[in-house]
């Protein structure tokens, strides 16, 4: 273990000279998701937040058939304006969010105490106008119904006739629970990160020092192969543990960015969190750092290996995917899938739930077994006699 | 001391399959300089990788000091200094921890290394260089460089496979003197060349490779003796039977 011991120091000694290696390490690979995180959030907050605020502009055909209507809308601070020629391909084409269409007729079924058709053109596939869509709708609604109780009364009767069953709301989410889907995405930027802090010693250790040819000398000293790939293992993980680390800090501070409070939630990366989270990521960077060395182990050079680590590195994102389109109820088998285990445990410490301890080893444990499994190939690759060869 | 007993390997399979080392047999002594001559390609450098158990031979036997290579890697390697073909270097290390990098991985203690990298520094006059990081060294440098940390176990047998390969003429003669040196501190000394008048002013013993087989195993004078020519190259061409490859 000492040989281990000594090629590790050696390799964090080395690396911690690399400006590059530590930019990647202490800058890019911990501050990049917070970044990216803080500037998405607060645009998307923002905007809907503006949306919500500002007077909405309603494109409106036909308008001077329904006087009264038109005055219902204006109150409830929607601007109405002239209707474009061809409302379905001013939709269509994003000109306008929402059309509203009052035909001829309308005036003559309302006399008639008919109902009387107005007509919404949307394109429900654009998500950006759901939000004006559903303010039209709503305001049209609850002048019906207004309309509809007025009906009643004048006719004796008590408006509740109509409502047989009333429908209230208990919303059960928490703040945090509210931030949680809104932050799905963040256990991704976790695993990149580190991913990224162990990138470049991976790459580093194996195909550079083969291009270097400082393999072959190396590999003459009396140390097993097995020693020499612990150690550089152990280096790449303290790295890329590094990373993650600063990931947490950078993601707690980045936390105070956030418009949070205006859309009434709470993101809580305290000591408790980020101990947890570290030991579920800690078997993640030993997996991660061994896959990475084993795919660089196989490249001739340097620039080959980080082609292919490239590509490795949308690994981590098919289980963000699955679980952000799928939407899913965490069940026990979860925290035993590597990568899906620690998506899971992450997502539910952000929203402020408690995941079982039961849970967390179970992630830990399976996690460090696919570790030991990957560890194992890519001792055995590492004891291939080619390995050395540079040429 | 180390013995090579009908040595072979091969590379790939099938029809691709090439024979890199046929049986190869020799003996070298301690006290003495032995050479591995032949054109390229002969299987100078895979003969050695087999002997520093980077290679595991097809066939044969590697002893080191009387240890079967095979059986007990570590403890040949422990025994053998090596300045293999690649020679890289650390780059972001100084020449100084470099060196020590390999005492560590030998289990040598702090205080040797740094009497053993002092000695080293004056014998091969690389004061200047000594606490620079290896970056942007000479060639003769990084050569200096490496052979210091080669030998930092203070090994009794030294392995160099081409070790004057692109140094100039000042640097290759120092580094004869090394290996005069290695061989008056009753060192076994094994190295290989291509180079014809580098074996004939160095060595006591000269092994001649060609296409994988040892075609000649004598001293200097045996090998002129015996090829009846007086001059050592054309007797080398007249061992491998064609010039083909012979660079000097």
């Amino acid at each position: 273990m000492k040989s281990a011991l000594i090629v590790f120091l050696k390799e964090v000694r080395e690396n911690l000279r690399d400006r590059r290696t530590l930019i990647n390490t202490l800058l890019t690979g911990p501050l990049l998701g917070p970044l990216v995180f803080v500037l998405l959030i607060n645009t998307l907050v923002t905007r809907e937040l503006n949306k919500a605020d500002a007077p909405l502009k309603l494109p409106v055909i036909g308008a001077e058939h329904a006087p009264n209507l038109i005055e219902a809308l204006k109150q409830q601070r929607i601007e109405i304006l002239p209707g474009p020629a061809d409302a379905e391909r001013a939709v269509r084409e994003q000109d306008a969010d929402v059309v509203l269409r009052i035909p001829p007729q309308y005036a003559e079924n309302w006399d008639k105490g008919q109902p009387a058709q107005v007509e919404m053109i949307l394109d429900e596939s654009q998500r950006d106008s759901s939000a004006a869509v559903r303010r039209v709708q709503a305001t049209l609604e609850a002048y019906g119904q207004r309309t509809g109780a007025l009906r009643l009364l004048a006719r004796g009767l008590s408006p509740s006739v109509m409502k047989p069953v009333v429908v209230a709301e208990r919303d059960q989410s928490t703040p945090q629970s509210r931030s949680g889907t809104l932050f799905s995405m963040l256990p991704y930027f976790f695993i990149l990160g580190t991913f990224l802090g162990g990138m470049a010693l991976a790459i580093d250790t194996t195909a550079g020092e083969r291009e270097r040819q400082s393999l072959e000398p190396l590999l003459a000293n009396p140390v097993s192969r097995g020693q020499v790939l612990i150690g550089k293992l152990a280096a790449t993980t303290a790295f890329a543990m590094t990373t993650t680390l600063l990931s947490i800090l950078a993601f707690s501070v980045a936390g105070h960015f956030l418009p949070t409070d205006r859309i009434g939630m709470e993101l809580d990366i305290g000591a408790g969190f980020a101990a947890r989270v570290l030991f579920v990521m800690l078997p993640l960077a030993v997996l991660l750092a061994s896959l990475q060395t084993m795919v660089a182990a196989f490249a001739k050079s340097y620039r080959e290996a980080q082609t292919y680590l490239s590509l490795l590195m949308f690994v981590p994102v098919i289980p963000t995917m699955m679980l952000s389109i799928l939407p899913f109820k965490p069940q026990m088998w979860m925290y035993a899938v590597p990568l899906m285990g620690q998506q899971v445990a992450i997502t539910r410490l952000l929203r402020g739930e408690m995941v079982a301890p039961q849970a967390l080893l179970l992630c830990f444990a399976c996690t460090a077994l696919a570790a030991l499994v990957v560890y194992f190939v890519t001792a055995h690759i590492y004891r291939n006699e080619r390995l050395a060869i540079s040429a | 001391m180390i013995e090579l007993k009908n040595l072979r390997k091969t590379f790939g399979s099938g029809e691709k399959k090439v024979v890199a080392v046929d049986g190869v047999s020799f003996l070298a002594r301690d006290g003495e300089i032995t050479g591995l001559l032949g054109p390229n390609g002969a299987g100078k450098t895979t003969t050695l990788r087999c002997l520093y158990t980077l290679m595991q031979p097809e066939s044969g036997q590697v002893l080191v000091d009387g240890v079967d290579a095979a059986s007990d890697p570590l403890s040949v390697r422990r025994n053998l200094g090596v300045l293999p073909d690649a020679r890289g270097l650390y780059k972001r290390l100084t020449c100084r921890e470099n060196i020590a990098y390999f005492g560590q991985l030998h289990g040598l203690d702090a205080a040797t290394i740094r009497t053993r990298t002092d000695a080293a520094v004056r014998a091969l006059e690389m004061e200047d260089i000594a606490d620079r990081r290896t970056e942007g060294f000479s060639q003769g440098q990084r050569v200096k460089t490496a052979i210091a940390r080669a030998l930092i176990h203070d090994p009794k047998n030294v392995i160099l496979d081409e070790p004057t390969n692109g140094l100039d003429v000042m640097a290759t003669r120092a580094m004869r003197v090394f290996l005069k040196q290695l061989k008056n501190e009753g060192r076994c000394v094994l190295f290989s060349s291509h180079i014809m008048q580098e074996v004939a002013a160095l060595c006591d013993r000269i092994v001649v490779i060609a296409k994988g087989r040892v075609v000649a195993d004598e001293s200097p004078d045996a090998l002129r003796a015996q090829t009846g020519e007086a001059n050592l190259e054309d007797a080398f061409v007249k061992l491998i039977g064609t010039d083909e490859g012979l660079a000097a």
